[in-house]
């Protein structure tokens, strides 16, 4: 009974109620963005359980600051750019900074990486090797760079979409996301030159 | 090796590669047990602390002061002195308004 009649409000019904004190409402909306909001914090934290810590953190906060949401602009836009600065600042907060050394790849990682230098072509990209490799890429980057690479590059995102997202201005993503692709080349280039040179 | 097809190569391999969306059982239950436990922040509960806090303070001041102006020794007519030339400055731009001749 209690999810039929939550499924018959629309959002803007579902954040009135809740704004008016009956927290209850907000639970299908967490139902209904969660998928969202994990794929999206998957993205940068590994373990399951950093995972879970970011998701709750996004929520609390959205609980929170709802009164700030405008209805004008869809309740998911303002949830994603939430969720976003939230992994941002845990990229922050548990940023170290550690370089891997090529003897940490695993064989499928090597072995992709040989196939790449031998036949670029023969190295595919949905291999899971590949999906490992940039992984260890992305979390050698500094939070900043790995932030615009997986936005712009791995979601395909337009500069004023990230800047949107981040709350950088658009000039700052353009800068950051020059400097984030230098960055990535120089992590690679580090790879390359211990095995290959 | 050429550094930029593998830039290009991994970055296709993470398109290729979206993350999951899988959502841990029960975490809205999670997050509404959470929120539930949250303590109430009662605007009004906290000014009646803080005013509550405050009236000791002020009332100890207000005897300080009191005490002051009861004990301290009666001052000569300078005080009156200000308080006539703080009433000159202030009405001097009335005083020296001048009637308007609305005939004119």
């Amino acid at each position: 009974m209690g999810i039929l009649h939550w499924m018959e409000r629309t959002e803007a019904e579902l954040i009135a109620a809740v704004l008016k004190g009956d927290a209850a409402s907000f639970e299908p909306l967490v139902q209904k963005y969660s998928p969202r909001v994990f794929a999206t914090v998957r993205r940068y934290a590994r373990r399951e359980s950093e995972v879970e810590d970011i998701a709750q953190d996004i929520w609390l906060k959205a609980f929170e600051r709802l009164s700030s949401f405008r209805s004008e602009a869809p309740f998911e836009h303002w949830l994603m750019r939430l969720a976003v600065r939230t992994c941002y600042d845990a990229l922050r907060a548990h940023h170290r900074n550690r370089e891997t050394t090529f003897a940490e790849l695993t064989e499928p990682e090597e072995d992709w990486l040989d196939r790449f230098v031998t036949q670029p072509d023969a190295a595919k990209e949905d291999a899971e090797a590949a999906r490992q490799l940039i992984a260890r890429v992305l979390e050698q980057l500094s939070p900043s760079a790995r932030l615009v690479i997986t936005l712009q590059e791995i979601e395909g995102r337009s500069v004023k979409e990230v800047a949107a997202l981040t709350g950088w201005s658009v000039p700052l993503v353009k800068v950051r996301a020059f400097r984030a692709r230098a960055e990535m080349r120089k992590v690679l280039a580090k790879i390359a030159k211990e095995k290959y040179l | 090796m050429n550094l930029a097809k593998l830039e290009q190569k991994l970055v296709a391999a993470a398109r290729a590669n979206p993350t999951s969306d899988r959502v841990p059982y029960a975490f809205e239950k999670r997050i509404m047990a959470r929120l539930a436990a949250r303590p109430v922040v009662d605007d009004w509960a906290l000014w009646a602390r803080a005013l509550w806090r405050a009236a000791a303070p002020c009332a100890a001041i207000m005897l300080l002061l009191g005490a002051w102006s009861f004990f301290a020794p009666p001052t000569s007519a300078s005080a009156n002195d200000v308080s006539q030339q703080l009433e000159q400055t202030l009405l001097a731009a009335v005083d020296q308004e001048q009637p308007i001749d609305l005939t004119r």
